[in-house]
């Protein structure tokens, strides 16, 4: 039975995937009116046991609690959790994007006429009023996909709270919104939480951890490190404790040494590119073994403009030189011949093929790049797999796992793997440690900085201005889908650069 | 917030493109085959009535379509409907509302097998709807091997010979008698079909779940939509549907024979796919395939009013439709992710 206060707990969890122990009696208690975060690297077992709460996953072992009932509850689907009270609005947007916005909420319980027919009319005018209600300027008759990445998942989420629901769960709800959505985001989920609805929130992000939960419980390895009040678990020690050891320091691998390399020669040189649309037309120089970081806030073309070079939005004006040499890129093939790789933000829709096996997924450049016709020796496939395997530390089973049997951030090392294996001398990384674990983060930051020091020239884009500022040569600032300004390193502080995506103090 | 209620977007393009595309190659024919008898209104009643079974068949294979999924059985069931509606007639002595009812329910129940095993083992739609096909087909055979005409129910015969006169559009024929153009029942029946089909997936939740899983089948069951009963009961529908339509093309033929309705489950599959149903799921509408059934009979017809040429244009020109088609809505498939 559950204590007084609780709205969910959860004990004794295990949960087995094929050569992987997912939950080993894993647990989580949820108050009233609380946000609770659930914090822990990437195969931790929080997107696993988030699965099992809502009863996607059927888990070997273990009860979960909730109030309102007496013995321990069976979810046999999602929407079995609903009507029980759970609601969950996952990292994805898991919408329909062929139906309207009002669909995408109400779908599964519509307004019904007295036929039992459902009410559209009743149904768009319920579903204007709770985006007025969310301060959303959406029309909600419009086909989700007309909108972008963020909107849909603030619909997500508009879903999940219009269902009132004793707990609502948010599996990284924040990774595709800009500050002013999650704001907006807070400001929805402190409401809920004044209306006794308890929240359970999974983030990468530790500001946000502090700025809007109460409690915090960590997973490490598929157990339970600790359930926590937030005041007791300062920074350090929760990353302590999700890393399982002590914090190695994220400031210790800012480079040493001179950052200036304008003085090597230059690698990129584009001039007036633009793509209609998406990104006006821009110029940019790379020079050898630099990393320029591209800032700015969701939507100013971060990724536009990356896009425009490497060919994956062909560019329609300007002209582009790489190593000193005029070319023209129609695209994604010619940039690889170019020895460009870009490793792209979407990494569920562009990136990841999850059916293939992390081998296949490695070896897919090397192999698009020879052209279909060299067949690449299995024993080369193997050894080429193997050394990105270790050279990332990619957590896997073994070398022929299916890429979707891995978590998240491995995901991502793997494709990162694949553009590695082709040797590029540049490479486009966008947004490479979104949704990955603080240890992952440190890994990939150091990989970037380790590939500069080769010679290497990278674009990084990140959302974290300290990501940004740990890593990059140079930064150029993007808004409203052009380039603004760039910053030189000894300029480069959180403030400037913030400055300079706001827009604001042109004076100064 | 306030817009216009209808906006074009790609998908009703598509739809647009078709209707207009029939309107245009009609007109064309009523020019160019004037002398022919082309423009009267019989002609285009006759590309109904000898296409009602189609109709009722392509309304279910939207629907089956729109969840992402094909049904290639379609053709062999009619054949074996129609084979049971005449042995049933003619040697075992059944009466036909009784057949009918039977058929329908062999219907339901064949849906069911095969929905059954697509939504619940997760098996490929192509490859248990082709097994269904090889079965409707081998029982028709099994049923009887040869060609039998329906000649002995009166109530049958009555149903295929009814003519529903139009008051409107009459011409004089040869000994200046007024004729008047006609439907038969059959096309009411697809007509309603159609309308039906329409309600119900627009205004029910059925209907929408349809969309919904051809959009997304992970956020549908995420979102906590019974995705597999659907599934299961989309399949009994199309199959529900295809008899309907079986007994629609057998008060055509009136006869059963083990080479009837060959190919016609492709027949339904380019209908929708003309009238904007994509492969792929989750976009289509029940009157585009509708007006793809029509745009499929128009060819035909243009081609045996031709009269010199054989029947096999009619098949090259749905073929060229079909690439225009397929082009078409990757072209706009295309502008749609620019915009983004």
């Amino acid at each position: 039975m559950l204590e007084a206060g609780v709205v969910l707990k959860a004990q004794g969890i295990c949960m087995t995937f094929p050569g992987v122990k997912a939950l080993d009696n894993a647990g989580l208690t949820l108050k009233k009116g609380e946000i609770r975060a659930l914090m822990g690297e990437n195969g931790a077992g929080k997107s696993t046991m988030i699965k099992c709460l809502t009863g996607v996953n059927k888990f070997e072992a273990g009860e979960i609690y909730l109030e309102g009932f007496d013995g321990p509850i069976v979810n046999k689907d999602t929407m079995d959790a609903q009507q029980k009270g759970i609601a969950t609005v996952y990292q994805e947007v898991n919408l329909c994007p062929n139906l309207s916005v009002a669909e995408n909420l109400y779908i599964g319980r519509e307004p019904l006429t007295k036929l039992g027919t459902v009410n559209r009319k009743a149904m768009n005018k319920k579903a204007a009023a709770l985006m007025k209600e969310l301060e959303l300027d959406v029309d909600v008759t419009k086909n989700l996909e007309d909108y972008s990445l963020a909107l849909q998942q603030m619909v997500a989420i508009a879903r999940a709270v219009d269902m009132d629901s004793k707990v609502l769960i948010l599996d990284e709800p924040t990774s595709s919104l800009d500050d002013r959505e999650v704001e907006k985001l807070f400001s929805m989920m402190r409401k809920l939480k004044a209306k006794g609805v308890g929240i359970i929130f999974v983030t990468h992000f530790l500001e946000q951890v502090y700025a809007v939960c109460d409690g915090i419980t960590v997973f490490r390895n598929g157990h339970l490190v600790g359930e926590y009040e937030v005041e007791e678990l300062p920074r350090v020690k929760l990353v302590a404790a999700m890393m399982g050891k002590d914090f190695d320091d994220l400031a210790s691998i800012k480079k040493e040494g001179s950052g200036d390399k304008r003085n090597e020669p230059l690698v990129i040189e584009a001039k007036g590119l633009s793509h209609a649309g998406t990104i006006k037309p821009f110029d940019l120089d790379i020079h050898k073994g630099e990393v320029i970081g591209l800032t700015g806030l969701l939507g100013s073309g971060r990724s536009e403009l990356a896009r425009a070079i490497y060919g994956a939005d062909r560019a329609q004006t300007g002209t582009l030189k790489v190593n000193g040499k005029e070319v023209k890129i129609k695209n994604p093939i010619d940039a690889m011949n170019l020895g460009m790789g870009l490793l792209p933000d979407d990494r569920k829709a562009e990136g990841i093929i999850a059916d293939l096996s992390v081998r296949e997924n490695i070896i897919l450049a090397v192999q698009a790049k020879l052209g279909i016709l060299h067949r690449i020796p299995m024993a080369k496939q193997c050894e080429i797999a193997d050394k990105f395997i270790e050279l990332l530390q990619i957590k896997t089973a073994s070398r022929e796992t299916l890429v979707k049997q891995l978590s998240g951030g491995n995901q991502q090392k793997v494709i990162l793997a694949r553009w590695l294996a082709t040797d590029p001398d540049f490479l486009i990384l966008d947004e490479p440690t979104r949704g990955i674990d603080i240890g992952t983060k440190t890994e990939i930051q150091k990989l970037v900085l380790k590939l500069a020091d080769e010679g290497k020239s990278l674009i990084f884009i990140s959302s974290e201005i300290e990501e940004m500022l740990r890593t990059c040569n140079r930064m150029a600032v993007l808004r409203d889908g052009a380039k603004v300004g760039e910053i030189e390193e000894h300029d480069m502080n959180q403030m400037n650069v913030m400055k300079a995506i706001a827009g604001g103090d042109r004076n100064e | 917030m306030k817009k216009t209620k209808t906006r074009i977007n790609g998908n009703n393009m598509l739809l647009l493109i078709t209707i207009v595309l029939f309107v245009v190659m009609y007109i064309g024919g009523c020019i160019v085959y004037a002398d022919k008898g082309f423009a009267r209104l019989q002609t285009f009643f006759n590309i109904l009535i000898n296409n009602a079974g189609l109709i009722c068949i392509a309304s279910g294979m939207t629907c089956v379509m729109l969840t992402g999924g094909i049904d290639i059985s379609v053709g062999s069931l009619v054949a074996m409907d129609c084979m049971i509606l005449a042995a049933g007639i003619e040697q075992w002595g059944w009466s036909s509302p009784a057949l009918m009812l039977f058929i329908l329910l062999v219907g339901v129940v064949f849906g069911f097998v095969q929905g059954f095993c697509i939504a619940y083992l997760d098996i490929q739609p192509f490859i248990v709807t082709m097994a269904g096909m090889f079965f409707a087909r081998g029982m028709t055979a099994v049923i009887s091997t040869q060609q039998i005409s329906i000649v002995s129910d009166k109530l049958f015969t009555t149903l295929a010979g009814f003519q529903l006169k139009m008051p409107f559009g009459g011409t004089l024929n040869r000994k200046g008698i007024m004729q008047f153009p006609y439907l038969r029942v059959t096309v009411i029946v697809a007509l309603v079909v159609v309308v039906l089909v329409f309600l119900m997936l627009r205004y029910t939740r059925f209907g929408r779940s349809i969309y919904a899983i051809g959009g997304n089948q992970q956020s549908a069951t995420l979102m906590g939509l019974d995705v597999k009963k659907t599934k299961l009961k989309v399949y009994m529908l199309a199959s529900f549907l295809t008899s309907i339509g079986g007994i629609c093309y057998c008060l055509n033929t009136m006869a059963g024979t083990t080479q009837q309705a060959l190919g016609l489950e492709m027949n339904a599959i380019s209908s929708a796919v003309i009238g904007g149903t994509l492969l792929t799921g989750g976009v289509g509408n029940v009157f585009g395939s509708l007006v793809g059934v029509l745009i499929n009979g128009t060819i035909s017809t243009l081609v045996q009013t031709n009269g010199k040429l054989i029947s096999s244009w009619s098949n090259i020109i749905t073929a060229i439709l079909l690439c225009f088609f397929i082009v078409l809505q990757s072209i706009f498939a295309r502008i749609k992710d620019s915009k983004k």
